[in-house]
């Protein structure tokens, strides 16, 4: 089985061996709106845990995406890039937005499970 | 001070609208089918927009209201028919835009539409240009309702009979439930549309009405991509104390005959009619997906900043980002390329004409 955990930052990760699957969660997508643009980090790249990883903007304002773990960027969804309306359509499935190689497993330790997170979410939406 | 609420409030909570706070108003932002959805529903159909946050000013008495009013808006008023409309604006002895406006001649005076965020002061403006005699009322009593698109004068006419014979900038006194409404002929879309001032008590039973009619609640949200696609300008955005009507590209709302004429700020402008101005407002289309929002930098080839993005979005009818600014004067014409600082990149982009969306007849397809 692998695991989902989410970020504080409305971030979603499926941990499958050394590759995790990153997206943002329908919650984060009910509070931006329809979104318009996604851009995302380059493959080969390297990103550090809670760093800047690609942007999502909405009819009404951009957001940074960030990752909640650090790695090297193997795969992004072009997908995403080319139809963005597909994030509100199906944003924890098809809708990912890239899969890194981690470093170190143990960054998944402080993320959130799907009951804190949604208690989280409804909390600082409240 | 505590946040206002119009009288389409519960109207608003009862059709799911996500509220925010605007000029000091609870307002819609969106309702549940989000923005993108409320945009193309205004242009395919017709779409109710609370606008009651915003001024209606009637001014009257006095033999020579008119020439007093003349003296501070660069509008023709003299010219002006009862129930006719024009755009105009008030300026600061700068040529600066205090706010852009609709001025209506009524049966004994003038109604003013100001914006929300700027009304309060305008009113004391206007006030202390105008002498005594003249009665002044920012009737708070009243809302506005703007109905929007290709069906707004089908539902409209079915909740009102007769109205759909009004002509574009043009209004008049029409009949709901005993009561007196005014209708104008106008809006802020691009579209064909109707402007609808009534009584508080009346609004929430009116609109409705229009949604029985097939017209939807649209929000904040969808008004801006639609305004920002029909090449308008937002106040505070778009317009502001610094920027004159010449600058503002909005040199067709000062008639000739008023050039020669004295008003607020018309030494500046007429300089500025004269001389040209440094600064322009352009219509600017990206090359690629990237969205450049208001304060985005814009530069030319040579990597030297010549302006700055006032508004900037994605037109959901023209599926393009969009965005409008001010440049240097010398870059300003249709096809030269910029570029626009988005995140630290320097983002190609092409000046353009306004506006981004053109009502074409021909169904199903669209001006870009």
């Amino acid at each position: 089985m692998s695991e989902v955990k989410y970020s504080k930052e409305h971030e979603w990760i499926k941990l499958d061996g050394e590759e995790a699957t990153i997206g943002i969660t329908k919650h984060a997508t009910e509070m931006l709106g329809d979104i318009v643009f996604a851009e995302l980090p380059e493959k080969g790249s390297h990103v550090d845990k809670d760093g800047t990883a690609g942007v999502v903007e909405s009819t009404k304002a951009a957001s940074d995406v960030y990752t909640p773990v650090s790695g090297e960027v193997i795969d992004t969804n072009q997908m995403i890039v080319d139809d963005p309306s597909k994030i509100n359509e199906d944003p924890e499935e098809s809708a990912w937005f890239f899969k890194l190689k981690i470093k170190d497993k143990s960054e998944m330790d402080s993320l959130m499970n799907k009951e804190e997170y949604e208690k989280f979410a409804k909390e600082t939406s409240a | 001070m505590s946040i206002k609420k119009t009288s389409l409030n519960n109207l608003h909570i009862k059709y799911g609208a996500k509220l925010v706070e605007f000029a000091g108003y609870q307002m819609p932002i969106q309702y549940k089918d989000g923005i993108i959805q409320e945009h193309k529903y205004t242009r395919s159909h017709s779409g109710i927009f609370d606008v009651s946050h915003m001024g209606q000013l009637f001014i009257s008495g006095g033999d020579d209201l008119t020439n007093e009013l003349e003296k501070i808006f660069p509008a023709d008023l003299k010219k002006l028919k009862t129930n006719q409309s024009k755009y105009s604006f008030l300026m600061n002895n700068k040529g600066g835009i205090q706010d852009d406006l609709i001025i209506t001649k009524t049966s004994d005076g003038f109604l003013i539409i100001l914006n929300a965020a700027c009304k309060y002061n305008d009113y004391k403006v206007i006030k202390s240009k105008l002498d005594n005699q003249y009665k002044l009322n920012l009737d708070e009593s009243l809302s506005l309702i703007a109905l929007q698109g290709p069906e707004a004068k089908n539902v409209l006419n079915k909740v009102i009979p007769g109205c759909d014979s009004l002509k574009f900038m043009n209004g008049n006194n029409y009949v709901y439930k005993n009561e007196k409404v005014y209708i104008t002929r106008s809006g802020y879309t691009g579209e064909d549309g109707f402007e609808i001032s009534i009584k508080n008590s009346d609004a929430e039973t009116f609109v409705e009405s229009l949604i029985e009619n097939g017209s939807k609640l649209i929000g904040l949200g969808a008004r801006d991509t639609l305004r920002m696609e029909a090449g308008l300008c937002l106040y505070g955005n778009d317009l502001d104390n610094d920027t004159s009507p010449i600058e503002a590209n909005l040199k067709w709302a000062i008639p000739k005959s008023r050039i020669e004429t004295e008003f607020v700020g018309s030494e500046v402008l007429k300089n500025q009619f004269q001389s040209g101005v440094k600064k322009l407002r352009v219509g600017i289309k990206p090359d690629s997906k990237v969205i450049a929002r208001g304060n985005t930098k814009i530069y030319n080839d040579k990597n030297q900043e010549i302006g700055k993005v006032t508004s900037g979005t994605f037109g959901p009818s023209v599926e393009h980002s969009i965005a409008m600014g001010y440049v240097d004067n010398s870059y300003s014409t249709v096809n030269t390329k910029i570029f626009l600082e988005v995140r630290g990149k320097k983002i190609p982009a092409n000046i353009c004409n306004l506006p981004f969306y053109k009502k074409n007849y021909v169904k199903g397809k669209i001006n870009v």
